[in-house]
């Protein structure tokens, strides 16, 4: 096998690989939450389709996009494979569960992983590929066309059980971000006495911050839209 | 039978490098063609093999842990000695070898103890560059600290766990010898068995461990590195597998032990808390630094204390008895081990010992840590510091110098050690006697050598604190791998012996018949019932002090416990599985004889020196009184059911004078 | 005090195994491990077959004893091995669940000995510094900074045991392999072969079947020795550089 070969199988390796996808993901995330952040512009949803179509139509967004696919596919992929293997290699489980010695996120990545992955799908599903599939109606705005993505997206904030179910993703994104921030860089051996603590701050911040802006938006459709 | 030490001729200080100039070789190609079993592998055997694998032997090692790097080697806390004299101090390759010399009361052979000292240097060499952390001086050089009994500071150290970085050290080279395959491991495999063809020691009998499998080992010599038996006592600060059958076996088949009643008894260990007890565990010599060691003087305030009425710091300090200080006004609480030790029995002999069991004194560290408080005050500007401040002070530097020590000592007893004072008593730490070698560290057996605590040669009848890590990897790294080719070279025409000899077959047999016996007892009594009580007639009749009637009371006691033993014997299981019992079994069968040679050696020796103390001969003030007229002389038993042969070897002493230690 | 226990019997590696249930009479200055004494004792004392359980110098140094008590390996004191644990962190009428350390990279020998010889050829894939005895020069003639070597010593303070194994989720050795790659690599005698070892001892790790490390953190919370997360962050580290910047290949 080739060298880099060898070292992409290698333990380490593969983790390098959950590691650099997720913090593109990591990443992805807050550029989707702004996107997201303008919906709630309160005009009849123009700025957020512009930006939709903004987003769909840039070649150079199109190419980060191709990115971001990979990115979400190696990653759950990757992960799972990952999950597998681990437990295996562990063998069994203990009578008593220690849950004094690492957080629960630490722990059930894979489960949260899972979660979030039927989410992603559930959530590809309803708007991504009713924008790609051109299902949705045209709108024009100061004469250009565009995809009226807002209608669903409002259509489906008004749901109760919807709106839960977002809300409780959000959550579970959360639990996935706090352990999966400081761990991509411990993977990457971004571990120093005087960093660390910085780096751990701010996943903390992120875990709490981005998915609470992602659960705000539809929570406030539901209850002032 | 006549015992040649083959100690070179010469100058002592030139014995070592002469003879190596004119020792006889190996040549590379032969010795790729001879086995060489090395038996152990803790500081001693780990360095041995691995340096022996080195040079192109094939060796063959063995341990009966998991792994090599469990051997007790690991736990030595405090240091290692080397004549570096990095810290300006005075010190030469001749003072250590003084100091040895006097602090193993003279009965040690001056040769081996001046080739330990000169090796001592290269050992810490070798060690650095192996890559163990030793502590480090700001300037990057290496530290040093001084021990019990010396006015240099040679002791070379990384924290509290010296054995351990040294084990590693040596098990990492052993590791890579294993990876290249000039060592071939062999891991919970026991020897029981030493297997002797024409006169010569050719191989061994090893207990598969896992499966229950007798297996043939054939080589062209064998080394044992086996360490000590102090578990002999039941009770010590040796690991629970520490015994003492690769070398018993080697007695039986006609191997010399010698001076086994030489037993150091370390003076600050955790007490004893219950019947249940299975270990002890030591509280580093350090401690005596700081730490004063007292007794109450009134029998009102020891029985207020045992019934829990009272605490050490109840008792006022006019009614306290620091003992060390009163009788050892020069050394005080810095007297050597053996001396601290008896004067902590005196005192509970005395009925003072102050905890349930009677068997305890205190170690007090409450002055010293006023002392660094006030001290630390000074520093930190504060004057007046109230009592609260400069405790708090002082505890910080008690902590900063003792603190995993005192963490040890509250995890075990479940008692703060800043707040009240610990409790210490003496326990079996060290076996100073061990297989007879000569000074090519061969046995009375051609083709058997044996290093480390195994052996008997370098100590004398007292070790010094930090001299046995050197001794075990001078022996390893820079003795054996030059004087095995003495016997080796003799042996380029020697083909690979075959382990299908009849040797072989009826050593395999006798092992076989032996462990199948034991299982076969079925008695009713625990392997480990046993082994407690042989500890405690060990303890009473030839511990800390001996006397002649106690002794031959002892030996009565032993032989008739050995009977009942090898009637009454439970040992559940089969032999051909994984079965911990019936390898205790072994072991504490052959504790079992070696306990009688131990009381047997102790009443040959009229005399008390080092860790020997008979109660009969002791000067006017109470004082050890050793006799040099008619005991200079190393005692080397063979073993005999009825009664063990005694060979001497006198001890000739050309180059120091003996005096009589004192610490007054 | 009165203790339930539940202790893990398996008689080998093929056979299944499954808690047994004993009750113990034990008292507060007991370590663990004189409390399993005093069951063997019981056991022996009916003519029963005593639990295995590996064990030596119990006193927190030699690495082996290799229980997981209550789901925790070495209980639940931070930095302490079962041979310093006592019996006064339990209470009357506790029960207790004994279990061996699990991970397929050891696997069961006996009731609560488990085998660690994975460990060991970690340590023999690079595990050390290439020199003979007797090539040595000085002891000082490298001077190393003090901080350094105290470092280096925290990382060699593993004592083998395997309970990072144990605890973590993966079943991963990443705690152990990093702390000897770390221990040797930050000195200047150990520098000198680096690359090649942390190639070489990621490879033997991953070759004896240890799982990944997804960095929960339980390997250094339940170290005796309290090893930190660093030395991992460092093998990554160092295993990215040594195998995308060195020449070097395993």
């Amino acid at each position: 096998m080739s060298w880099f070969g060898s070292f992409l199988k290698s333990s380490i390796g593969q983790k390098i690989i959950m590691s650099l996808t997720g913090l593109f993901l990591i990443q992805f995330l807050a550029v989707h939450l702004i996107g997201n952040l303008q919906l709630l512009a309160n005009d009849g949803g123009q700025q957020f389709n512009l930006y939709a179509k903004f987003m769909t139509t840039n070649p150079v967004i199109k190419t980060v996009s191709y990115l971001l696919y990979a990115s979400i596919l190696l990653h759950a992929v990757q992960g799972l494979w990952l999950w597998s293997r681990n437990k295996a290699a562990k063998g069994g489980k203990y009578a008593v569960m220690a849950k004094e010695s690492s957080t629960y996120a630490s722990r059930n990545m894979g489960w949260l992983g899972i979660i979030i992955l039927v989410f992603i799908i559930l959530h590809l599903w309803q708007f991504w590929f009713q924008m790609k599939m051109g299902w949705l109606e045209m709108k024009t705005y100061d004469g250009v066309e565009v995809k009226n993505l807002y209608a669903p997206v409002a259509y489906a904030f008004k749901q109760w059980w919807y709106v839960l179910i977002y809300v409780l993703a959000m959550g579970v994104i959360g639990l996935h971000l706090h352990h999966g921030f400081q761990s991509a860089f411990q993977t990457l051996g971004l571990n120093h006495k005087k960093y660390t603590p910085l780096i751990k701050f701010l996943g903390t911040a992120y875990a709490i911050l981005v998915p609470l802006g992602f659960a705000l938006i539809p929570i406030i459709f539901f209850l002032f839209r | 039978m006549k015992l040649n030490s083959n100690i070179p001729e010469g100058p002592l200080a030139d014995k070592w490098t002469n003879y190596r100039g004119k020792m006889n070789l190996v040549a590379p190609n032969n010795k790729r063609r001879i086995d060489i079993i090395v038996v152990g592998t803790g500081l001693a055997g780990a360095s041995a093999a691995a340096t022996l694998a080195e040079l192109g032997y094939n060796v063959s090692a063995f341990t009966f842990h998991d792994s090599p790097r469990r051997a007790h080697s690991i736990a030595a806390q405090g240091g290692i000695n080397a004549a570096k004299n990095y810290q300006n101090d005075g010190d030469s390759v001749y003072r250590l070898f003084y100091d040895t010399i006097k602090g193993g009361d003279y009965r040690s052979r001056e040769a081996n103890v001046h080739r330990l000292a000169e090796a001592s240097r290269s050992i810490i060499d070798q060690c650095v560059a192996q890559g163990v952390p030793f502590a480090r001086e700001y300037g990057g050089l290496l530290a040093n600290r001084s021990f019990g009994g010396v006015q240099v500071s040679r002791t070379f150290y990384a924290r509290g766990q010296t054995g351990q970085q040294l084990l590693l050290g040596a098990y990492q080279a052993l590791s890579r010898q294993i990876a290249t395959g000039n060592v071939k491991m062999y891991n919970r495999h026991e020897m029981l068995d030493l297997v002797m063809v024409d006169g010569k020691a050719r191989g061994i009998i090893a207990r598969n461990l896992l499966t229950g499998k007798l297996e043939r080992h054939a080589a062209h010599c064998v080394v044992l590195a086996t360490g000590g038996y102090g578990n002999v006592f039941y009770l010590s600060t040796n690991a629970m597998g520490s015994n003492v059958t690769a070398g018993w076996r080697a007695v039986k088949r006609g191997a010399l032990m010698a001076n086994p009643c030489y037993t150091q008894i370390h003076p600050t260990c955790i007490p004893v808390s219950g019947e249940y007890q299975s270990k002890l565990t030591l509280m580093s010599e350090s401690l005596r630094n700081d730490g004063r060691v007292w007794v109450p003087k009134n029998m009102d305030d020891v029985m207020a204390i045992r019934e829990g009425r009272k605490t050490g710091n109840d008792i006022p300090e006019e009614d306290r008895d620091y003992y060390l200080e009163r009788r050892y006004p020069a050394f005080g609480n810095l007297v050597p081990r053996d001396v601290a030790s008896r004067a902590a029995k005196t005192a509970c002999d005395e009925g003072r010992g102050v905890n349930q069991t009677g068997l305890a004194v205190f170690l007090d560290f409450a002055a010293a840590i006023e002392r660094y408080g006030k001290a630390e005050a000074h520093t930190q500007g504060l004057h007046n510091p109230d009592k609260g401040t400069i405790t708090r002070l002082g505890e910080e530097v008690v902590k900063a110098k003792y603190g995993n020590l005192f963490q040890m000592y509250e995890k075990i007893t479940g008692e703060n050690p800043y707040k009240l004072p610990m409790k210490i008593y003496p326990a079996v730490h060290y076996t100073m006697g061990g297989l007879w070698v000569d000074y090519n560290l061969e046995t009375n057996v051609p083709g058997l050598f044996c290093l480390g605590e195994a052996n008997f040669s370098d100590h004398g009848a007292n070790r010094l604190g930090a001299s046995a890590l050197m001794q075990g990897l001078a022996d390893g790294y820079f003795v054996i791998p030059y004087t095995i080719g003495q016997f080796l070279s003799k042996e380029i025409r020697t083909p690979k012996i075959s382990s299908d000899l009849p040797e072989f077959e009826a050593a395999e047999n006798a092992t076989k018949e032996r462990v199948e016996k034991l299982i076969n007892i079925k008695g009713n009594q625990s392997v480990e019932s046993f082994h407690r009580r042989l500890g405690k007639i060990m303890w009473e009749y030839c511990g800390m002090s001996r006397n002649a009637e106690g002794l031959k009371k002892g030996r009565q006691m032993i032989r008739e416990l050995r009977a009942e033993f090898w009637r009454d014997v439970f040992v559940p299981g089969t032999a051909d599985e994984f079965n911990p019992e019936l390898e205790k079994a072994c072991r504490v069968a052959d504790f079992l004889e070696l306990g009688e040679v131990m009381m047997v050696d102790a009443l040959d020796r009229n005399e008390s020196c080092g860790g020997h103390f008979r109660e009969e001969y002791r000067s006017e003030e109470g004082e050890a009184a050793r006799n040099d007229a008619d005991y200079t002389y190393v005692a080397a038993w063979e073993w005999n059911d009825e009664q063990p042969i005694l060979h001497k070897e006198e001890l000739v002493f050309e180059n120091v004078e003996l005096k009589t230690r004192s610490y007054k | 005090m009165k203790l339930n226990l539940k202790v893990w019997r398996q008689r080998s590696n093929n056979d299944k195994g499954a808690f047994a249930t004993y009750q113990v009479e034990a008292n507060e200055h007991m370590s663990f491990l004189e409390m399993l004494d005093v069951l063997n004792e019981q056991l022996i004392a009916k003519k029963e077959t005593p639990v295995a359980f590996e064990h030596d110098c119990r006193e927190g140094i030699c690495g082996a004893c290799s229980m997981v008590i209550n789901g925790r390996p070495h209980g639940p004191q931070q930095g302490t091995t079962t041979c310093q644990l006592h019996m006064r962190a339990f209470e009357d009428g506790d029960t207790i669940f004994i279990e061996p350390f699990r991970a397929r990279a050891f696997p069961v020998v006996k009731d609560l000995v488990v085998d660690r010889s994975g460990f060991d050829r970690i340590i023999q894939s690079g595990g050390f510094v290439s020199v003979n005895t007797g090539q040595a020069q000085d002891g000082n003639a490298i001077p190393i900074e003090k901080d350094l070597a105290g470092e280096a010593f925290d990382a060699a303070t593993c004592i083998g045991c395997g309970a990072c194994v144990a605890a973590c989720p993966n079943g991963a050795a990443m705690l152990f392999t990093s702390a000897k790659v770390t221990h040797l690599g930050l000195l200047p005698q150990g520098k000198v072969e680096h690359s090649k070892r942390v190639l070489s001892m990621v490879k033997a790790m991953d070759e004896e079947g240890f799982g990944m490390c997804s960095n929960v953190g339980a390997c250094s919370v339940e170290c005796p020795k309290e090893i930190s997360l660093e030395n991992i962050a460092r093998m990554n580290r160092d295993y990215i550089g040594a195998s995308l910047a060195s020449d070097k290949t395993v």
